[in-house]
């Protein structure tokens, strides 16, 4: 069982959790798109070993946050709140 | 007779309790504190069960949970488990045990003639024949006789296990001198500290080997620290075993109980981890070393010490290492006749009192049918002996530090693996880190707590006799003569690790894997070492060369139940439950689980497709209450709430004027229709998205992420008030004259509240809102109203539709009626690759100009293709019964049979006298009118492809 | 020496106690050049190199292994093999292993242990009927032997399930594939690799690549720990770490890494012949020759290449084993372990050319990579040898996620792999 800290809760049970995604992972709007640049942001991701820098978000207050932490040893690095500015 | 109970000593037994208990059918005395194997060790019972492969008469090797061959299933008095460990299992009396894997007894087990055909079925033998004429000819037979104990088919269970989540600063693994000491410290320095022991007793080595702490008794400074640790408030488990160190350090302990209910799961989560986990003795190589009444000479001081059980009368003791030389002593002055033979020449004493002591000698062989007669020793030398104790050395028990991903160190000195680089948060003291006196052992104590802060006491300090730690290997050697035991439960022998390294299966999993060595019950808690010092003697390599393979949790097994815990039954996964519940209940409502929801599917204990029937039929003739309170209720409200809404959806929404309703599809990114629903907007900056029952919490979420994601905090708020209100459903021709009689205080005319519009009234001083919007194609109103105060609502409505002969319908015969409209239910009539325009709806694909989720996806070549699978309705001739739903329509092309699609709704329409159908069907929206074929396990019919739309397509009825 | 398996030769070296036998595989020192490389050692590298070898008469393979072959996933699965697949191209995919399995004993020359016992997929509810009618009709119109079960012919094939009237997912039928079982997963990779082996293939073991050769935009053979292996046709088969590989490549792939875990509970007597899965519960159930109960359940939630397994989803299976079979609350959880997966966004496999031309794929399996293997050597051989995508292999290019072509069994059967 991880614990993940929460910005705003603070650690609490990975049971908590859900995964969002890569951080970062920026939608490109419009019908103009390219073919590849929307697949590229429906479907590739980095899938880092070792550090990974992930939006997830706290299910039991729906925040969503950036948490940064080792997909190997799952130590976890940081966690950010979104901050009102898109996830980047 | 030669092992036997002595009158006196025995500090663990309580003489005045005697119990009994069988073993295969014959009574067993004992007393109580005895375990399992020490009452059948006083009961000189030798063969206590069978190998696994070869049906091996097998003894008592060990005194703990290291033990590989006493396995029994128990039950009698205590609840039926197969497989127990007889070592550690308490003695109870009226307990029942039977020896596992032999066929009637132990002692006569009908497929020990197997053992005749070892040479034929080595290691991975299976692998190279039974191909011809077939596998499965030969299964059935192998499965038979593979297998250990029984499942009694018949057990119920007693109630859920516990489960108890703690928090601590220090928890100290192992309550032997080191453990005990750790927690000493630890306590002192302010720590809370919960200390865990796998014995019924803490103490661990000082159980059983002479030693003197503090000045005192061992015994007594046991007993005085453990009541200290427990008076000063802390945890102390005894009966409980660690088991998994997971993530983040959090430790899973397996708590037995004395009274034979069932064990206990803890989940502790400490700040600090100190393993004092001990070392387990490991067995010397010689022939037939697996034979009955061959056991770990700790174990046999642990016997005699703890239960006055002497295993034999006249004893042989081999030993590579220091640590015999105490039992050897012990055993001798307890009245047996014992012969020490030592491996090594130099080190300890030339002589022994009482025992022949003959060194620089190693066994080569053991003898005897059903149990040890004697051994043969390198010499030649012949002894006689009604039991052989042997100590190969010790492994550390570093189970736990290995699972916590902690790196191992090879140590020549102790011929073994040590602990290496430390693991953030864990420390190891003891004989797991490969300390030997007690004076090490405290020292490692100390230096193991040392992290945590100034302690107040002082470190233990050893004041007797202390034990040395001489040691020379003796592993399996390569080529050695007779058949050697390696992993004795899974009865891998040396040969069998040679024709493992001769078939290139080196690397130390191959090896595990190929021979099974170290796969049994017992994890190989006795037999890893010396299988991968054998690999590594054969390949010319070093051990860590070699290496080890990975220390995979539980350390030893633990009950499935204690992992379930309380989750069984509807506590596994709560249904959701409508706020009239009860109320339906009392009306006959039959009910089931839809999306997660349990909800009425129809009412009356009649036949159900009649009682469906009739439901269906009574609501288009006059008025029919239906419970959708399971309806998504979820608001978002804020200054960009329409441009949010937009984003959202399919369709435009922000063009709705507030008091209106649109229906619209929500789509994922990937274009596939993920909800349908009604949006009602009740103000400029506040809409309601009523989304499907099944899919509130997935649409939430989905907005939330939005929300923070593009939009920001400021933009919009959401609130989910599903559960905060009941949904009360009118529907039919007299939906309106049934509401005007509930005088909610609001204008029903159709000008005030036409189709598609939404209202606000009262019901007994609580605010109402009334949505009319329809999934039935007839005049329908959905009044919410809070989710406490709609049953009075409901029985009003039920009162005031007697005069209209009103009906309450199930969720089938909704289904029904939605089915002769052609309305979907998403999941259902779409599935996880229907676009919007496969549904008909192709307005804001081509049409919109603003962004939306999905929308790039509404252009890819797969969303572009011309042969997409359409929503279709499906009719039959007039008198034959519905299509079944899941039936595929089919083609032949190229001589093949290829799917078209499938139905997805059907029904038998009591008001239509006829089947509907609904299906997806590739290129169906222009093949009205076309005939296809549908096949439905194996037989075919045939279908004509239509509107969706059976009943009312003018949708007058919506006005009636 | 003795290089054929049979009764007769394990009788006479039986008599010969048992020194006679060759290594299975070979293990000699990797050659500066081949024909094609191989990059990894599991149940799919190394099936991709026998048939290389069998089917194209290419010999000049390298099959490079980081670890020890069949470490990773082929060795940490439950052994499941079946082919009850909804839409026409997993029925091919996963129908042609399926039969190349039901031959693989008697063509390897090594028993895998095929035990064709079958396997059912429960149903819940009327609605999960409905959409078990809907896999039962697709499967029969594709091919696949298929039956829909009534609640009595679960009773039959499963009788010690959970049937109490208060079961918390009740059995209203289900989808039999009777030709559906278990295979020994460590067999299926030795039996290659001795295959494979004997027909000239290098299996190089402790050799982990370091990066790609490119050239001309080509790869042309990578940097191992064992030093630089060139070849023009370069396959990869690393379940697990595909992104990590792709990534030395210089391309990023539909692909996230997750832990999924196995456990086994302690052996004992035959109680359970046949696999049953229940979608309520998530978890799916046998019994192996050895009597041990296989569990397997849902993926962990936490994108991870820790192979370990984390105790919230074990509890959670668990728990579902016992709702599905109450009786097994009297036994004990012996091991428990977790592979490494990829997992694609419509979970099923990538197979053909990668970003970088000359790097071939064999990818994204999410956790049904073993009862492919077969079919997944196969098709990636063939793309090694001709540069061309088989039929079969087609429809599962990494340009369906351009293209929108997605194969999602899930949207189509519910039923997940």
């Amino acid at each position: 069982m991880q614990l993940f800290p929460c910005p705003f809760c603070g650690p609490r049970d990975e049971t908590e959790f859900h995964y969002g995604g890569d951080a970062g992972n920026v939608r490109p709007d419009g019908t103009e798109v390219p073919t590849e640049r929307w697949a590229e942001y429906l479907y590739l991701r980095t899938n880092p070993k070792g550090t990974a820098r992930e939006v997830w978000v706290h299910m039991t207050c729906s925040e969503f946050f950036v948490m940064e932490r080792d997909t190997v040893t799952h130590k976890v690095l940081s966690s950010t709140a979104l901050g009102g500015e898109h996830a980047a | 007779m030669t092992a036997s109970r002595l009158a006196t000593s025995g500090g663990f037994i309580d003489r005045s309790r005697p119990i009994r208990f069988s073993f295969d059918g014959k009574t067993v005395h004992g007393f109580a504190g005895d375990t399992i194997a020490s009452a059948l060790l006083a009961n000189d019972v030798a063969i206590v069960g069978r190998s696994f492969k070869y049906h091996r008469p097998r003894g008592i090797w060990g005194a703990g949970v290291e033990e590989p061959n006493a396995l029994v299933d128990i039950g009698g008095s205590t609840p039926p488990t197969p497989n127990t460990r007889a070592t550690t299992e308490p003695a109870r009396d009226g307990l029942e045990a039977k020896s596992v894997n032999a066929s009637q007894s132990a002692l006569a087990d009908r497929n020990a003639f197997m053992d005749r055909f070892s040479r034929f079925i080595p290691a991975a033998f299976y692998y190279k024949t039974f191909m011809w004429p077939d596998w499965h000819m030969f299964e059935p037979r192998i499965r038979a006789m593979a297998g250990l104990g029984k499942v009694d088919k018949d057990w119920t269970s007693a109630g859920s296990a516990d489960q108890i989540n703690h928090h601590c600063d220090v928890l100290v693994v192992g309550a032997g001198p080191a453990g005990l000491a750790a927690a000493r410290l630890a306590a002192a320095a302010g720590q809370s500290v919960v200390l865990v022991d796998d014995q019924v007793r803490p103490g661990g080595s000082l159980g059983h080997r002479d030693s003197e702490v503090d000045g005192k008794p061992a015994k007594n400074w046991v007993d005085e620290t453990v009541a200290g640790l427990a008076a000063a408030g802390h945890l102390i488990l005894p009966s409980t075993t660690a088991f998994g160190i997971y993530d983040h350090n959090l430790v899973g302990l397996n708590q037995r109980h004395p009274d034979g209910r069932q064990d206990t799961l803890w989940r502790v989560r400490p700040r600090h981890i100190v393993l004092a986990t001990g070392a387990i003795e490991r067995p010397l190589p010689f022939a037939n070393n697996d034979l009955p009444g061959i056991m770990s000479a700790d174990a046999a001081l642990s016997y005699l010490k703890r239960h006055a059980v002497l295993v034999g009368r006249r004893i042989v003791v081999a030993t590579n290492n220091d640590s015999a030389y105490e039992v050897s002593e012990a055993i001798s002055q307890a009245g047996a006749e014992v012969t020490l033979v030592d491996i090594r020449r130099e080190g300890m004493p030339a002589t022994l009192a009482n025992v022949r002591l003959l060194k620089g000698r190693s066994l080569a062989s053991a003898s005897g049918k059903l149990r040890v007669d004697g051994v043969t020793l390198d010499d030649g030398t012949r002894l006689d002996a009604d039991c052989v104790l042997v100590s190969g050395g010790w492994t550390p028990t570093i189970h736990l530090f290995g699972q916590a991903k902690g790196k191992l160190a090879w140590s020549e000195a102790r011929a073994a693996f040590l602990p290496g680089d430390p693991v953030d948060g864990i420390s190891v003291a003891g004989a797991a880190a490969g300390t030997v006196s007690l004076k090490d052992v405290f020292a490692s104590s100390a230096k193991a707590v040392a992290s945590l802060g100034h302690t107040k006491a002082a470190a233990p300090r050893s004041s007797g006799p202390e034990a040395t730690a001489g040691i020379s290997p003796a592993w399996p050697m390569p080529g050695s003569k007779g058949r050697i035991w390696i992993d004795y439960q899974n009865d891998v022998t040396a040969k069998d690790v040679e024709l493992a390294a001769r078939e290139n299966f080196v690397s130390v999993e191959h090896l595990k894997r190929y021979t099974t060595l170290g796969m049994a019950t017992d994890q190989g808690k006795t037999s890893n070492l010396p299988g991968l010092a054998l690999m590594a003697g054969i390949t010319g390599r070093t051990v860590p060369e070699v290496g080890t393979t990975t220390y995979r949790p539980p350390f030893t097994p633990v009950p499935l139940a204690s992992f379930a815990g309380a989750r069984v039954g509807e506590l596994m996964a709560p249904v959701r439950r409508l706020p009239l519940e009860n109320v339906h209940r009392g009306d006959g409502a039959v009910f089931q689980e839809y999306g997660g929801w349990l909800r009425p599917a129809y009412y009356g204990n009649g036949d159900a497709e009649r009682s469906i029937q009739d439901e269906a039929r009574r609501a288009r003739q006059s008025v029919a209450l239906f419970d959708g309170s399971t309806l998504g209720k979820i608001e978002v409200i804020g200054p960009q709430a329409g441009e949010f809404v937009d984003f959202l959806c399919y369709n435009t929404m922000s063009t709705l004027k507030p008091g209106r309703c649109r229906y619209g599809f929500m789509l994922s990114e990937n274009g596939v229709v993920f909800d349908d629903g009604v949006l009602v907007r009740l103000d400029e900056h506040r809409f309601v998205v009523s989304c499907s029952s099944s899919h509130v919490a997935a649409v939430h979420a989905r907005l939330e992420e939005w929300r923070q994601d593009r939009f920001g905090r400021g933009a919009v708020y959401i609130h989910n008030a599903t559960s905060d209100m009941a949904t009360l459903t009118v529907s039919g021709p007299n939906a309106r004259k049934l509401l005007e009689a509930l005088d909610l205080g609001t204008s029903l005319d159709d000008a005030d509240l036409p189709h598609m519009a939404v209202s606000h009234g009262t019901y007994a001083g609580d605010e109402v809102r009334i949505a009319r919007v329809s999934f039935t194609g007839d005049r329908s109103y959905e009044v919410s109203i809070r989710a406490d105060r709609a049953e009075p609502l409901w029985a009003h409505m039920r009162k005031a539709g007697q005069v209209f002969d009103a009906v309450v319908i199930g969720l089938e015969a909704l289904m029904i009626l939605r089915a002769e409209k052609g309305f979907i239910v998403i999941g259902k009539d779409t599935d996880g690759t229907t676009l919007p325009h496969d549904l008909g709806v192709d307005g804001p694909r081509t049409k919109r100009k603003t962004e939306f989720v999905g929308r790039r996806s509404m252009f890819t070549e797969e969303a572009s293709r011309d042969n997409r699978m359409q929503l279709v309705g499906l009719t039959v001739p007039q008198g034959e019964a519905p299509l079944a739903t899941g039936a595929h329509g089919i083609e032949r092309r190229d001589g093949k049979l290829k799917s078209l699609g499938f139905v997805t709704s059907s029904y038998q329409s009591p008001t239509l006298g006829r089947a509907v159908a609904l299906g997806l069907i590739e290129r169906g929206a222009a093949r009205h009118g076309e005939t296809i074929e549908i096949q439905h396990l194996g037989k075919v019919r045939k279908a004509t492809i239509a509107a969706p739309c059976a009943f009312d397509p003018a949708g007058d009825r919506l006005h009636a | 020496m003795t290089r054929s398996y049979s009764a007769l030769s394990l009788f006479k070296e039986g008599l010969a106690g048992q020194t006679g036998w060759k290594p299975a595989w070979r293990s000699p020192e990797p050659k500066p050049t081949y024909d094609a490389i191989v990059i990894g050692g599991g149940g799919h590298g190394l099936a991709t190199a026998y048939y290389l070898a069998k089917n194209h008469n290419i010999t000049r393979v390298a099959v490079l292994e980081k670890g020890w072959i069949g470490g990773g996933n082929t060795g940490r699965n439950t052994t499941v093999v079946r082919s009850n697949y909804y839409y026409p191209e997993s029925v091919a995919l996963y129908g042609l292993a399926h039969r190349l399995y039901e031959g693989l004993s008697k063509d390897l020359n090594y028993n895998v242990m095929l035990s064709q016992r079958g396997m059912v997929n429960l149903c819940h509810s009327t609605g999960e009927m409905e959409i078990g009618a809907r896999t039962v009709n697709a499967m029969q119109i594709n091919g696949i032997d298929a039956e829909l079960f009534s609640p009595d012919d679960v009773r039959r094939v499963a009788p010690i399930y959970n049937f109490s009237p208060d079961a918390r997912f009740p059995v209203f039928g289900g989808i039999w594939q009777g030709r559906a079982g278990t295979a020994r997963h460590d067999a299926v990779a030795w039996g290659y690799a001795r295959a494979a082996s004997r027909l000239g293939v290098d299996i190089i073991q402790n050799c982990e690549i370091t990066d790609f050769i490119v050239e001309g935009g080509r790869c042309r053979g990578v940097q191992t720990s064992r030093g630089m292996i060139r070849a023009d046709r370069i396959g990869m088969a690393v379940a697990g770490h595909s992104s990590v590989l792709a990534a030395k490549a210089g391309f990023r792939l539909p692909i996230n890494s997750y832990a999924l875990q196995a456990c086994v509970s302690e052996p004992v007597k035959p109680i359970l012949d046949t696999v049953v899965l229940s979608p309520g519960t998530g978890v799916y159930v046998s019994q192996s020759d050895k009597g041990e109960i296989v569990i397997g359940g849902g993926l962990d939630r936490i994108p991870s290449y820790a192979q370990r397994g984390n105790l919230p989803t074990l509890e959670t299976v668990i728990a579902g084993v016992l709702e599905m079979f109450p009786v097994f609350g009297q036994l004990k959880l012996m091991r428990q372990w977790a592979g490494i997966v990829d997992v694609v966004p419509d979970s099923s496999p990538i197979i053909g050319e990668s970003p970088l031309p000359g790097l071939f794929l064999n990818c994204g399996w999410g956790t049904g990579g073993f009862k492919a293997i077969p079919a997944g050597g196969t098709l990636l051989a063939q793309l090694l040898a001709s540069g061309k995508h088989n039929d079969i292999s087609r429809p599962f290019d990494l340009d369906r996620f351009a293209s929108g072509r997605l194969i999602d069994e899930a949207a189509g059967s519910g039923i997940a792999h």
